[in-house]
């Protein structure tokens, strides 16, 4: 894809440290134009703050990066960002509509194409009914649905949404979906801050893990996904069948099922005539994916926090 | 123009927020008060056949009590400017509504300063208006006007200027209310220490007239006050002032002797500039 020589978003060994607190050690990746990525990691990961330094918002400790081909920071090319910030950061006291003028009259937009921007938007995320009430009498829904909204404003290039569906019903987190996918389809580069595994599974082409400020794996998720493993259900399994299971890859137990990681297709017949053989009784052989989950809690350390 | 939109955007938050109505009420109230005493006044009969004609008695008290009147409108549009510019520049830092105005192409001094010009509208437009309402009042009631009344409720804009462009500095860093209430400490600080100032004046203590020096350069809100006291003052108060030998006038809040230097005018103006300019250093180097 050309967007790998001119990405959207290009990092190098960002640091940000707060004190003696360490928020991005060492941040290295590159986003694609016209791609959804998702960057993923438990909450205190640095996400936030990651978004913050690409938007100019804070400024790194060490190491730099390019948005758009621009310096961060840099005025010209916030012309051409929308973001919607982790919690609902608007002027309550505005309506709807009033608030997405606002924002037009902030991206310098020209002056001619506010009022269609501001109705655009709010088509886009369903409040053209009430876009005249005050944003203070919205449900909590709808005030994140309208910061998309603001965030979409003039067809930016680079969209950030930093948690965009937390503060929505199972029925609001489905319509962002195909809206999300609808801004890849126009070519826009979606960045999409979450911790919600399911969500950046269903909409992004490539996500980056964080952990501790730090990018653990990064990839597309074909690539980060391509682990497979098989799921046994065994009866009678004695250590001579526990060290049959064991020569075929990783394994781990989750109550009546074990699981072999790293295991090729085309050898789940052969392990199985090996159990049959050490006297094993199969239940249940089922190869699979690893999921996003897996892979996620793999990687990423728990704290005790 | 971006300072134009947020100065705009400030001044509607505060029409919203029933803050111009709740001025605009309270203000009515006041006038409607001091106009009712000040025809009260004009009703008095004065003695005649003494050094000073009936009517020359009459605007002499009515000089000095719309001395007095002004210098509660002064301290309420101290409060106002302290109490008003502490949260809007500091609430949306706390909100975060600042992260999502500065993700635009906004620059940070742009938000400031148009923050610094809806507040200045707005106190400066409120000060404007009752002034001229009470003014008139005033001379509807008495037939008396200050003779310089333009030049002293410009100043008295100066001085909520100057307070207004503190609180706002202050508030880049410090709480809303943190901000507001050393605000209005350092305005109170500052009107005794032009008391102590002005004590060393009258009776040539050349230490306590430096204390008054060092306390109106470093925050002018007393000496523009004072400033707008002598616009206030009629020729024979003037002339009795002069008359009086030592500048015993000095000591009180209420009276002043000599206009402001345009040097010290100058001062105030740079003041405003400087203080602001910190303000934009603190906000750029504030984290998000």
């Amino acid at each position: 894809m050309s967007g790998d020589a001119d990405p959207a978003i290009r990092t190098d060994t960002l640091v940000k440290r707060f004190g003696s607190t360490t928020a991005l050690d060492g941040l290295t990746m590159a986003v694609p134009r016209g791609e959804v990525f998702g960057f993923l990691g438990p909450n205190g990961a640095g996400k936030t703050t990651a978004v913050k330094v690409l938007l100019g918002l804070t400024r790194p400790t060490a190491g730099d990066g390019e948005i758009l081909g621009r310096p961060l920071g840099d005025l010209t090319a916030r012309r051409r960002i929308g973001y919607l910030p982790e919690l609902f950061r608007y002027q309550a006291w505005l309506t709807g509509r009033e608030l997405l003028l606002l924002h037009c009259r902030l991206a310098r937009m020209p002056r001619a194409s506010h009022a269609a921007a501001a109705d655009e938007a709010l088509g886009l995320v369903g409040l053209s009914e009430r876009a005249n009430d005050r944003i203070a009498g919205y449900s909590k829904g709808m005030q994140q649905r309208l910061g998309v909204g603001a965030a979409l404003l003039g067809r930016p290039e680079l969209v950030f949404l930093d948690e965009p569906t937390s503060a929505l019903d199972p029925v609001g987190r489905m319509e962002m979906r195909p809206l999300i996918r609808g801004l890849r389809d126009r070519g826009t580069t979606v960045f999409l801050n979450s911790h919600l595994l399911t969500e950046v599974e269903q909409v992004c082409d490539r996500v980056a893990i964080v952990d501790r400020g730090k990018v653990v794996a990064m990839g597309t998720l074909e690539d980060l996904l391509a682990a497979r493993e098989v799921a046994l259900r065994l009866g009678g399994l004695d250590a001579a069948g526990r060290a049959v299971v064991a020569g075929f890859g990783e394994v781990r137990e989750d109550g009546e099922w074990l699981f072999v990681r790293g295991l090729a297709e085309d050898r789940v017949p052969v392990l199985v005539d090996a159990l049959v053989g050490a006297g094993v009784r199969v239940y249940a052989v089922e190869p699979r994916h690893e999921s996003l989950e897996e892979r996620f809690s793999a990687l990423v350390t728990r704290t005790a926090a | 123009m971006i300072v134009l939109t947020i100065a705009r955007l400030t001044l509607a938050e505060a029409a919203r927020r029933r803050l111009f109505l709740a001025l605009i009420i309270l203000t009515a109230l006041a006038v409607a008060l001091t106009g009712w005493g000040f025809a009260q006044l004009s009703s008095v009969q004065f003695p005649t056949g003494g050094d000073v004609t009936p009517e020359a008695a009459r605007s002499l008290i009515v000089s000095q009590v719309l001395i007095l009147v002004t210098f509660m409108f002064s301290f309420v549009l101290a409060l106002s400017a302290a109490f008003i510019s502490a949260p809007v520049m500091a609430e949306d830092l706390e909100s975060g509504v600042v992260l999502a105005i500065l993700a635009r192409p906004v620059r940070r001094i742009e938000l400031l300063l148009g923050k610094w010009l809806g507040v200045l509208l707005l106190i400066g437009g409120y000060a404007v208006i009752s002034g001229v309402v009470e003014l008139l009042v005033v001379d509807l009631t008495t037939g008396y006007l200050p003779p310089e009344p333009v030049q002293a409720v410009v100043l008295l804009v100066a001085e909520a200027t100057v307070l207004l462009t503190l609180t706002l500095t202050l508030s880049t860093r410090v709480s809303a209310i943190a901000s507001g209430i050393i605000a209005v400490v350092l305005f109170g600080v500052t009107w005794i220490l032009g008391i102590v100032g002005g004590i060393g004046d009258a009776f040539d203590t050349s230490q306590l007239s430096l204390v008054g020096a060092v306390g109106r350069t470093l925050l002018p809100t007393d000496a523009l006050w004072r400033g707008a006291v002598f616009h206030l003052e009629p020729a024979a108060v003037l002339l009795a002032y002069e008359q009086s030998g030592r500048n015993v006038a000095a000591i009180f809040p209420f009276a002043a002797t000599q206009p402001l230097a345009p040097a010290f005018l100058a001062w105030c103006a740079a003041w405003i500039v400087l203080v602001l300019a910190i303000g934009w250093w603190s906000f750029r180097r504030r984290e998000l």
